[in-house]
């Protein structure tokens, strides 16, 4: 990593976070994304419906925006096909299931201190961490 | 206004993922690979996150109300229960496998990156599973206002 790289990942970081506080202060609500598509998509969640689905297309339009404009994004997948499906489907059950995921916990929990959130946090690092330690290092390149 | 705002706040969350380059699993993976070529570029993006949003909680304390709204809504359970266990680790193993968590894999969608739609497609079918699964009325009960 080079000097200035973490210039990029802040900048990010403050723009996500900036996403997060105007969202409470102004409509009272956790900007957590798996939070946010299960109750625009009618699939269970709570709070306005026309305002999650707002929150997540000007999601998909800043994203267009900032690619366009700012920086061209790299989306470099390694995973094979079914496993893109397994972690999906991991992912969209477990974000339900355990309440959040790494907006809704992870940036809007935290910043909350809030004790479920920091557990969930910890608790979805470190699978995710061990998860990579087996498939990299215990039986390589997955 | 209302909505207006809402769109204003997922246009910084998606320039956020572009900018920070979460919506890249590579770089996600190597965040991830403590033990390897650690790349620590994502403590950044979580650290830049938690100053505006913590300060906007402290600010919330002080207000009655939201500017656009009749209450907040923010979840008040404390409890650390069984759904929220198993959901945080199937949702680690997920992210562990591929490197997308569902802010940065919506905003792959405009990569142009066919994975991404694969990825988002399985997410949601999760996400249906779980939503239309018998069983959820047990699994639920536990928590039921420690939704975030």
């Amino acid at each position: 990593m080079s000097t200035l790289s973490f210039i990029w990942p802040l900048t990010g970081g403050l723009l996500i976070g900036a996403s997060a506080g105007l969202f409470l202060l102004m409509h009272g609500r956790i900007a957590g994304i798996s939070g946010l598509m299960a109750s625009g998509l009618r699939l269970g969640g709570s709070g306005p419906r026309d305002l999650s689905l707002g929150f997540l297309g000007g999601l998909l339009g800043g994203a267009l925006l900032a690619g366009a404009l700012i920086r061209r994004p790299e989306v470099i997948v390694t995973s094979s096909l079914p496993l893109l499906i397994i972690g999906g489907l991991l992912v969209g059950f477990g974000t339900r299931w355990g309440s959040g995921c790494t907006s809704g916990h992870g940036v809007c929990g935290i910043a909350r201190l809030s004790p479920r959130s920091l557990a969930a946090t910890a608790l979805f690092m470190g699978t995710a961490a061990v998860t990579v330690f087996v498939t990299r290092h215990l039986i390589g390149g997955m | 206004m209302r909505l207006l705002i809402a769109i204003l706040c997922g246009v910084l969350f998606g320039a956020g993922m572009i900018v920070s380059d979460m919506v890249n699993p590579a770089r996600v993976l190597a965040f991830l690979d403590v033990t390897g070529n650690w790349d620590p570029a994502l403590a950044f993006v979580m650290g830049g996150a938690l100053i505006p949003s913590g300060l906007a909680y402290l600010m919330h304390r002080r207000m009655h109300a939201p500017m656009l709204a009749k209450d907040f809504a923010i979840p008040t359970s404390r409890r650390i229960d069984r759904p929220l266990i198993g959901g945080a680790v199937l949702f680690g193993l997920g992210w562990g496998l591929v490197g997308l968590c569902p802010g940065p894999a919506l905003a792959s969608l405009t990569t142009g990156a066919w994975q991404g739609v694969v990825f988002v497609a399985a997410m949601l079918a999760g996400m249906a599973v779980f939503h239309f699964f018998p069983a959820r009325a047990v699994v639920v009960q536990g928590a039921p206002h420690g939704r975030t």
